[in-house]
């Protein structure tokens, strides 16, 4: 009993002591961010392409298909009830406000989150990042700042790319295979959906980018410099990011459904 | 666990840094009776070295005595847990950080590895310190970069990946890179683990001409113990925490110390145990346990 006691605050400590880590790293990204965007904006783009860019094979394909999916369930569902005119207004809010930002984000950590925390890692572990310190360059700056960056700009962009890609699915489905009534489809969505909705939707897939990013550059840059090490931080970011956004999802939602 | 430990006299002579008139030279680096545990292994303990100005220094020592630990001391990316690092008579650990990456852009160093940034080519990776640290126009950037590839011989590489380098060549570039800003101090860690002869020489010789062409003082890490002493000034030899012996590379392999003399004849055992610390052998093989 004793010795569980001492593993479980042990255990409390080093998570509180990670916590600490990761707040005080979060905020030398804010004070350090500003700086790196005016005067190394080119950084900053190439990174936009490699996070942002490089993700839209992913993004596009799941987000057609995850739409698709939607117009068969939706249909399924709203005949029920007669209702199978509203195909449109279920898919644009279920997408908008829920899963367009929190797929984005999985699918996010899962591409662009795993390349940046073994990138980085991997520069850890081969010595880049001290001989960057020995050229007396900050590598907070140069490495990971343009890398956090790129991925925060990067989600509410493939976000909206993924929620326009999913609702054209559910439009294939419902509307050219189901024979939902076109007219009705759009009509219905356009006079359901609030700007309040789309609003929910952009701060939760900023929220998620920051979040996806952070713990991305974050895992990447407290690696253990060996193949093992940078092998379980890329893990560790995408088991970690998936936990946070589903959290931070249902708190987001709750405070901004009020 | 620590590391297993032998017994040896400490001597830390300063002969190699005095000149043939006895009057000592001017140390650009002094390393003040620095400690520092790693874990629970004590890596230094009262060390003490002084690097003379514009000569070769070779510091050596059997693997894991810490003598890239002792650079990272050196060059301020460690903390030691007792006595003073001085370069050019400030205090390492006490400078601000502005103050430490001032004092770095006048130091180079060479990684094991070459440490080249994997998603810049060869020609980006030498002009990465002056792209950072200057406002120089491209054409001179460029006249640069060339003029420091064509010193080490490898300008015709200079649109190729770092990927695309063998091992030799990589530490070449990255010699080109250490040099790109003309420092003072060029420090080299371990710059001929796993060459090939021709490569080995290839770097032996830069190292030497670098150092006596632009006057530069140089600080090399290393167990290869003859080839760095064909290019050394002077030469410190660190075992058990401590410097055990320093002087011309000839003092060294003159010296009677057992631990220095298994060093520098390279003999698989003596002092310095080819097995590390365990169980008797065959109780060990007859006992089946896994202890």
């Amino acid at each position: 009993m004793k010795d569980f006691l001492t593993d479980a605050v042990q255990t409390l400590v080093t998570f509180l002591q990670g916590l600490g880590q990761l707040g005080l790293f979060f905020v030398s990204l804010l004070v350090y961010s500003p700086r790196t965007l005016v005067r190394r904006p080119q950084l900053v783009m190439r990174q936009v392409y490699n996070s942002g860019a490089m993700s839209l094979t992913i993004i596009l394909t799941c987000g057609l298909f995850v739409g698709m999916v939607l117009g068969l369930q939706g249909f399924d569902t709203l005949q029920r009830f007669g209702a199978e005119e509203a195909l449109g207004t279920f898919a644009a809010l279920s997408l908008v406000k829920e899963l367009g930002p929190v797929l984005t984000a999985l699918l996010f950590a899962g591409r662009a989150g795993t390349a940046l925390a073994s990138e980085i890692g991997l520069m850890r572990a081969t010595d880049q990042l001290a001989a960057m310190e020995m050229m007396a360059v900050d590598p907070i700056r140069r490495v990971v700042i343009p890398r956090f960056l790129g991925g925060v700009i990067s989600m509410p962009f493939l976000a909206a790319i993924f929620n326009m890609v999913a609702i054209f699915g559910a439009y294939l489905v419902g509307v050219s295979f189901m024979g939902v009534d076109e007219g009705s489809f759009w009509s219905q969505m356009y006079a359901n959906v609030a700007v309040a909705d789309i609003n929910q939707g952009i701060i939760k897939s900023v929220v998620f980018g920051v979040v996806a990013s952070l713990l991305a550059v974050f895992e990447g840059y407290n690696s253990v410099p060996t193949a093992e090490g940078v092998g379980r931080a890329t893990t560790r970011t995408v088991v970690i990011t998936a936990i946070v956004v589903l959290i931070m999802d249902y708190m987001l939602t709750a405070a901004l459904i009020g | 666990m620590s590391e297993p430990r032998h017994e040896v006299p400490e001597r830390d002579s300063p002969s190699c840094t005095e000149s043939k008139v006895g009057e000592p030279d001017k140390a650009i680096v002094e390393i003040q009776d620095v400690a520092f545990t790693r874990g629970a292994t004590r890596i230094f303990d009262g060390l003490n070295i002084r690097i003379p100005r514009g000569k070769i220094t070779a510091v050596m020592g059997p693997s894991g005595t810490g003598k890239t630990t002792l650079l990272r001391l050196m060059t301020g990316q460690l903390t030691p847990d007792r006595g003073q690092i001085l370069v050019e008579g400030k205090d390492v650990h006490s400078m601000s950080r502005t103050e430490l990456y001032a004092m770095r852009r006048k130091m180079g160093m060479l990684f094991q590895n070459g440490a080249l940034l994997t998603d810049l080519d060869v020609f980006e990776n030498v002009a990465f310190p002056l792209r950072e640290h200057t406002n120089l126009p491209e054409r001179l950037i460029r006249h640069i970069v060339l003029t420091k590839l064509h010193a080490v011989g490898l300008r015709g590489t200079w649109r190729m990946m770092p990927s695309a380098l063998s091992g030799g060549m990589a530490r070449r570039v990255a010699m080109a890179r250490a040099m790109a800003t003309d420092p003072e101090i060029i420090i080299y860690d371990e710059p001929l683990g796993g060459l090939d002869p021709i490569s080995m020489g290839v770097i032996l010789r830069l190292i030497k001409r670098l150092n006596d062409a632009l006057n530069i003082t140089t600080i090399v890490v290393s167990h290869d113990v003859q080839e760095i002493a064909s290019i050394a000034d002077c030469s410190y030899l660190i075992s058990n925490g401590k410097v055990i012996a320093s002087g011309k590379p000839d003092e060294l392999r003159e010296n009677a110390n057992p631990i220095v003399q298994q060093f520098m004849t390279g003999m698989a055992d003596g002092p310095v145990p080819f097995h590390y610390p365990g169980p008797d052998y065959s109780e060990q093989l007859l006992g089946g346990s896994s202890e």
